[in-house]
């Protein structure tokens, strides 16, 4: 079934009796020629891009709960290219390139807004820092562009820019950065996916990974066993409990990631705006709830919960950059659980394992991801070949020491 | 209307507000719902999508319809619920999601074409063509979406935060808390009560319960007033416990000024953050609807809410009232009704074997299957045994029976169990570890029960307190059983909505599980049920319940969606009371600020410190002449500037050298005493940490200087090393920061000006330090310099930091000298090539710096082992250089690099620049950078581009050290 | 959230600094193969339950503290003083 305006007009007129289930719920094969184990957004966008562009028909997503229960419904919908270090560059470059076309291709409104992201330096150090990467970004090929103070106070009026402890210098912007729908990116490449005949199995938890002589063979599931000759583990936020599965420990650490949303507004804030000197980004969803971030809560967790002090920073950040939102209210906050890696960046790589393939380590970046993720995952999985986008998202890079550091603080999990 | 001899308002004292510009009249205890509905006004709002007109629901901060602005002297409040915001004089309300008028609302419209705006309708449309979405549709949608509006005006309000600890805090003050308060503050618990309403008494005042044989508010006063004579009691009205978190915390919002006219001092809210030892959970149950066709007309709303308005308010929202429910509990609104002198037209109960009422016409077994009236409900069709009985009525009090207000029991990822026999979801005892649920919140809805659920919560959390029970007898009271046969949705012609908030309906639950949205995550997302403003707290389980019944599962099998926290929305403003405007974070303010300041120098943000930037003359018109002047002055006679915001470790003990040799890439242990070494600090990952100066002033004790920005870090960084891995060394090692003030004097006259204020002349090897006495203050005296010139830094007790920098100042100022700024600083160490954090950025190893050889090859240091990984050293690295270019076109920091005639790409590029500076000795720009095999391309010429501030040219790289390549001046 | 310093008794979390699983703490010797520094530094068993991990009472005592937490409840079973170890020869 294909979406279209005149069809949702149509079947208004019939009383919305004709629309088919966006995916269906096959029974699991006994063998598939791969299997992905993870129906995040990462996981569905990797087997969409494995039936499109590799031609592969038999393919599974294994799910443990329903499609898009991780941190694919759990963020802050923020897309952008922004990143400075090469490795990231090209990714995210690649990435935003495919959200700018994923409506035609999905045939489903995942509603990609390009509102602009803009993020805020206020010292004269982090300005030159906000001009290296958005040169980096210009060198890339995509776009950014400096904001003066004056600028800023013409598109962004209600930012105090008088009595703010750390007074607005300047922004870096990026016309082609903005928001979309979360939930909706998940079911718009589950149902593209299952349109091209990938089998999509909720309910179905992976509690072992099958090997032979190195190779792997299949899993063993909640739903019994299922072969296969190619693995891929997508399951950020649980990646290090499945990876154990095969044996390997990870240079990863699970922490917890809180997000806000208030209630409904009329629209006030237009772009994504994020801050310089403490964890806090915004922006104002199509349903009209300010959206927004900070940090980690730092302590290593699966509770997909936070507490109060980051989330009173957070608050604390707000009223001192844009004291307007103030008497908006906070509606319902969550927490994500994160794959931090030891570099902030993510890993796209083969296994000591012949057919295993891994995507994880997203940390707190991994919506934005996920069409390049899936692209280059399907890429190894399906050629045995790293991706040139991806090229340096290597297991071993921390080994060799070829880190991808953004935020320059190191081997320690929790920082970046 | 008003109904005479009832409610708990003030009568003595008549308040006059408005709402959408109209002047009414309430009392003072009036809620603006109650007021306006004494009023007859009964059309509070429009709905989110469709802007249907809508009625009050309830009588609670759980209302979805009745949400209006507040609008204020200065700024504006949305979506504040009306049955929450208490009235006074001069209250401004004003509907929302309206254009042009409550009344008349344009998108109305909405309506008429709903058909075509089913659940997640905008995912399969508005994609052609590509560009219209963010001009066309995108901006059409969100114009019709929100709900009230923000001004765009900073909130100047006042806010604030608080901390309270106790023994056992209750929630809610029904009979439930009310008995449990009691039973734990005789028995000398510290307790808080907090309770979200403006009263004390929760259900008792509600529904008028005779406690202990007299009126249930006589009951209320008089432990009311026992407990507020007692000290170890805090009674918190007013409220919300809005999360329960980890280890006992639990956050609160109080409306401390929400209720009364603003002042200038007055706090609008306060969030709490309470640490208690025990919890018990008495916040009651919260009544549910039934989703019949078209049951969200003004006038349609919860059976328990018509007893609240008549009780607590003195008020019945209609003349003619009828009464659908699945469950006895509100045959007590129909009686309260009666006894009001309103006419209870009939009783529609769901139940086939539904008991019959004194008085008042009951059918059995029928349901209401619609309903007429466009601003105001006028008349509902009853459904009984397949005939249709029309009933004219202005209200319709609905009873789908009640769920227990378990949410907080689930902020910590609980999941409620389903009790069949109640309909309900009920709380997973030690879902939150400290916290006990009692009385309805915990499925018990006898008053009987409730007093007997607190005072058994309150004995189990003494117990684990152990505190001795104090003695507490049970007042008497009703006993009635709970009868309910479960009515979710009732089949007819006409939507039914489930959540008003959001505008959800029962065939928006069932498209969603025609197109496999089927589990209960996947119908909230795609239909958005429980996603507004009430967070479906009247409307998620009968959703569910629907689901559960498209899909053929039980209600158990389909599980719930999960409660977070806040449990009512908290205003951003009160979580964040303090962080406004400076209020953000700590300032730190050197000894020489006001000096600095009298000086007319810029303060700037370094970190959490304040610093001068430079001190400008007369004549000067620009930073740039200052800062010119200010370098020549250091270079030519002497400048003074305060560097006390450097970290300050003191470090002693018989490991000290060992220790520092560990934590340091190079050696310390070599050190003389009375000498100062640079040494490097890694991260045990390899990459540098920080650098700093390090003296060593006794044979077991060191000073060891970090970089501003590193201060707290170092010092974390040593307590670890210390105590990870030779806690048993003989060392210890405190901050002294803030001990001293220190400046440095630099430049060829420093030693003239330091011997005209001590009493011995200075006589100091380069690298050496010595203690000083200085106007018969104990200080000391090292010389080294950041600035390339000989230089001194003094350092003296903090509280003689002002007096020694305007003394220095004013002797430097005879000899033509003077102060120094942060610009200033800057071109001088750039000049020298000195780094600062700009290029250890975090990124950088010792080989990039070109300091590979102080990592000690005789010793273990913290990041040896990592330093050798292959990716941290190698020609492919970035490496330290200088550039300089000569002519009026200035270098540009965070530019990049490329090979001259090479295109501009990522991949081309061979590095970027991390500080710039004029200088105005070399008369040329000046800059450090990191470039591709930098230090084999000195002389080469590259070319530098900044696509941000539009600089493209060719400059020539070099050594990093511009000025004084030998040192000989620092020797002098 | 509260943690207990063993010096200074229940703490709010704000006043501690979190590093990371007490793998730190098990620095290989200087002349240890690269695997092993790699483990130490990045590998980590990251597990969703029982965890022993870092945190340094830097508002207060400025004691580093190895926790033993449920990383799933964040129920705290167990501080101690790191320094309070067998001490481990570097």
């Amino acid at each position: 079934m294909r979406y279209s305006g005149l069809k949702v007009i149509t079947e208004g007129l019939f009383g919305n009796k004709g629309w088919k289930p966006a995916w269906r719920n096959p029974e699991p094969k006994a063998t598939y020629d791969a299997i992905i184990i993870g129906g995040g957004g990462h996981g569905l966008s990797t087997a969409y891009y494995l039936a499109k562009n590799y031609g592969l028909g038999n393919i599974a997503v294994l799910e443990k709960g329903y499609l898009g229960s991780g941190n694919i419904g759990r963020n802050t919908t923020i897309v952008r290219a922004n990143y400075f270090i090469p490795g990231n560059s090209e990714f995210y470059s690649h990435s935003l390139k495919l959200w700018e076309s994923l409506e035609g291709k999905l045939n489903y409104n995942v509603m990609h807004s390009q509102r602009g992201q803009v993020v805020l330096f206020h010292s004269d150090g982090q300005r030159d820092l906000a001009a290296r990467r958005g040169n980096a970004i210009v060198n890339q090929g995509d776009d950014a562009e400096f904001m003066s103070r004056e600028d800023l106070r013409e598109e962004f009026p209600y930012l105090d820019y008088e009595q703010t402890r750390f007074p607005i210098y300047g922004g870096l912007m990026q016309r082609r950065a903005g928001t979309a729908r979360h939930d909706a990116v998940a079911w718009g490449y589950a149902r593209a996916a299952d349109q091209l005949g990938v089998d999509l199995i909720q309910n179905c938890e992976v509690t072992g990974i099958d090997t032979e002589g190195g190779k792997v063979v299949g899993v063993q599931t909640t739903r019994g066993v299922i072969k296969a000759a190619k693995v891929g583990i997508v399951v950020a936020g649980r990646s290090s409990q499945v990876a154990a599965m095969a044996g390997m420990k990870l240079p990863i650490e699970s922490h917890v990631m809180q997000a806000f949303v208030t209630e409904g507004l009329k629209p006030i804030i237009d772009s994504v705006i994020s801050f310089g000197m403490g964890h806090f980004y915004i922006s104002q969803s199509d349903k009209g709830g300010l959206v927004f971030g900070g940090d980690l809560d730092f302590y290593a967790s699966y509770a997909a919960r936070g507490n109060l002090p980051m989330l009173e920073h957070v608050m604390e950040a707000g009223m001192t950059l844009m004291p307007m939102i103030g008497r908006a209210k906070i509606l319902r906050t969550w927490g994500g659980i994160m794959d931090m890696t030891p570099d902030g960046s993510p890993i796209i790589d083969k296994t000591h394992i012949d057919g295993l393939f891994l995507d994880a380590g997203w940390n707190y970046g991994g919506f934005k991801a996920v069409p390049a993720s899936g692209w280059c995952m399907a890429h190894l999985m399906a050629t045995g070949q790293r991706h040139e986008v991806a090229a340096r998202f290597r297991l071993d890079r921390f080994r060799l020491g070829q880190i991808i550091d953004e935020e320059g603080t190191g081997s320690q999990h929790n920082l970046h | 209307m008003r109904i005479g001899g009832k409610g708990l308002i003030d009568r003595t004292k008549p308040v006059k507000f408005l709402f959408d510009g109209r002047a009414y009249g309430g009392y003072r205890g009036d809620t603006l719902a109650s007021a306006l509905l004494a009023n007859d006004v009964r059309l509070m709002g429009r709905s989110f999508k469709y802007h249907r007109p809508r009625g009050v629901l309830t009588a609670g901060s759980e209302e979805p319809n009745a949400l209006v602005e507040i609008i204020g002297t200065k700024n504006q409040t949305p979506n504040v619920r009306a049955t929450v915001q208490e009235v006074f004089e001069g209250l401004n309300a004003r509907s929302q999601n309206r254009w042009p008028s409550l009344r008349f609302d344009a998108l109305g419209i909405n309506d008429a074409v709903s058909p075509f705006l089913s659940a997640g309708f905008y995912y399969k449309t508005f994609m052609w063509p590509r560009a219209f979405w963010e001009r066309i549709y995108e901006p059409l949608i969100r114009r019709a979406a929100g709900l009230g509006s923000l001004s765009g005006r900073h909130d100047e309000g006042l806010y604030e935060k608080a901390y309270a600890f106790c023994d056992l805090l209750v929630i809610g003050s029904g009979p439930t808390g009310l008995m449990a308060a009691l039973t734990a503050a005789r028995s000398g618990a510290d307790v808080i009560l907090a309770d979200e309403e403006a009263r004390l008494g929760g259900r008792v005042l509600a529904d008028d319960i005779m406690v202990g044989g007299k009126p249930g508010s006589d009951w209320v006063a008089e432990v009311k007033a026992e407990l507020t004579a007692l000290p170890n009691v805090r009674i918190m009205t007013r409220t919300t416990v809005t999360g329960a978190y980890d280890h006992g915390t639990y956050g609160a919002l109080e409306r401390v000024g929400l209720h009364l006219r603003a002042r200038a001092n007055l706090p609008r809210e306060c969030f709490w953050r309470i640490v208690a030892k025990r919890a018990i959970l008495a916040s009651g149950a919260l009544e549910r609807g039934i989703a019949f066709p078209m049951n969200d007309r003004p006038g349609i709303m919860m059976a328990g809410a018509l007893r609240s308005y008549l009780n607590i308010y003195g008020v019945a929202p209609a003349k003619r009232v009828t009464i659908f429910a699945n469950n006895d509990s509100a045959r007590a609104s129909a009686r309260a009704m009666i006894k009001a002198g309103v006419t209870v037209a009939a009783i529609i109960d769901s139940r086939a074997d539904a008991p019959m009422e004194d008085g008042t016409i009951v059918h059995a077994g029928a349901q209401v299957t619609t309903t007429r009236g466009r601003l105001a409900l006028r008349e509902i069709t009853v459904r009984k045994g397949g005939e249709d009985i029309l009933i004219e009525t202005d209200c319709l009090g609905v009873s789908g029976g009640w769920n227990p207000t378990l949410h907080l029991t689930c902020h910590m990822n609980g999941r409620p169990s389903w009790c069949e026999e109640r309909a309900a979801f009920v709380p997973q005892p030690g879902a939150v570890p400290g916290l006990f649920a009692a009385g309805a919140a915990n499925g018990t809805f006898s008053t009987h029960g409730c007093l007997a659920a607190g005072h058994a919560a309150a004995l189990a959390a003494l117990s684990d307190l152990e505190l001795r029970p104090a003695s507490v007898m049970l007042p008497e009271a009703e006993d009635a059983p709970y009868r309910i046969a479960a009515l979710w949705a009732v089949a007819g012609k006409g939507r039914a909505w489930l959540d008003l908030g959001n505008d959800v309906t029962t065939k928006d639950v069932a498209l969603s599980a025609q197109e496999n949205f089927s589990s209960v995550e996947h119908m909230k997302r795609y239909t958005t049920q429980g996603m507004a403003p009430d967070q479906g707290k009247s409307s998620n389980v009968a959703a569910l319940a629907v689901l559960a019944d498209a899909t053929g599962r039980s209600i158990p099998e389909t599980g719930t969606t999960t409660y977070r926290p806040p449990f009512v929305p908290v205003s951003i403003a009160a979580l964040g009371a303090g962080g406004r405007g400076t209020g953000f974070a700590p300032q730190r303010f050197l000894t020489s600020d006001q000096a600095s300041r009298d000086r007319g120098a810029p303060m700037i943000e370094a970190g959490l410190w304040y610093r001068p930037s430079y001190f400008p003359k007369p004549g000067e018109a620009t930073w740039r002449e200052s800062c010119d002047r200010e370098v020549m002055m250091v270079r030519e006679t002497v400048g003074v500037a305060d560097v006390s915001t450097l970290g300050k470790i003191d470090i002693q003990g018989a490991d000290a050298a060992r220790f520092l040799d560990f934590v340091y890439s190079n050696m310390f242990s070599t050190l003389p005493v009375g000498r100062v070494r640079y040494g490097l600090m890694l991260r045990e990952d390899g990459f540098v940490l920080d650098d700093g100066t390090t003296a060593r002033l006794g044979e077991q004790r060191y000073l060891m200087t970090t970089t501003t920005a590193a201060a707290g870090l170092v010092m974390r960084h040593l307590d670890f090393v210390h105590q990870a891995f030779c806690a048993d060394w003989q060392v210890r090692f405190i901050s002294v920061t803030e001990a001293w003030a220190q400046f440095a004097v630099a430049g060829p006259q420093a030693r003239v000006l330091l011997n005209s204020m001590l009493d011995e002349p200075v006589d100091l090897p380069f690298m050496g330090c010595a203690p000083l006495r200085i106007g018969g203050v104990e200080g000391r005296i090292f010389r080294i310099s950041f600035s390339g010139e000989e230089g001194y830094e003094v350092a003296v007790p903090t509280r003689y930091g002002e007096a020694l920098f305007r003394d220095l100042v004013a002797r430097a100022e005879t000899i033509g000298g003077g102060p120094y700024g942060m610009e200033a600083l800057n071109v001088l160490r750039i000049e020298k090539g000195f780094i600062t954090h700009a290029e250890i950025h975090g990124r950088v190893t010792a080989f990039d710096i070109g300091m590979n050889k102080m990592i000690s090859a005789k010793k273990d240091c913290i990041g040896k082992a990592g330093a050798l990984r292959p990716g941290l050293v190698g020609p492919e690295r970035e490496q330290m250089v200088g550039l300089r270019v000569s002519g009026d076109k200035g270098l540009v920091a965070g530019a990049h690099l490329f090979t001259h005639g090479d295109a501009i790409s990522r991949v081309a590029s061979q590095g970027y620049v991390t500080s710039v500076c004029w200088s105005p000795m070399l008369n040329q720009w000046l800059g450090l950078g990191f470039l591709k095999n930098g230090r084999a391309r000195h002389g080469e010429k590259v070319r530098l581009v900044d696509h941000m501030r539009d600089v493209d040219l060719i400059c020539e790289v070099c050594d990093p050290v511009f000025h004084d390549p030998n040192g000989e001046k620092l020797r002098a | 959230m509260r943690l207990s310093c063993p010096l200074c008794g229940p703490r709010d979390r704000r006043e501690f600094y979190y590093y990371g699983s007490d793998d730190y703490l098990n620095r290989p010797a200087p002349d240890a193969q690269p695997e092993a520094w790699d483990d130490y530094l990045h590998l980590r068993d990251n597990p969703a339950g029982e965890l022993k991990d870092l945190w340094y009472h830097e508002l207060g005592c400025g004691q580093w503290l190895r926790v033993t937490r449920n990383t799933v409840t964040h129920e705290v079973l167990q501080t101690e003083l790191v320094a309070d170890r067998k001490v481990i020869r570097r």
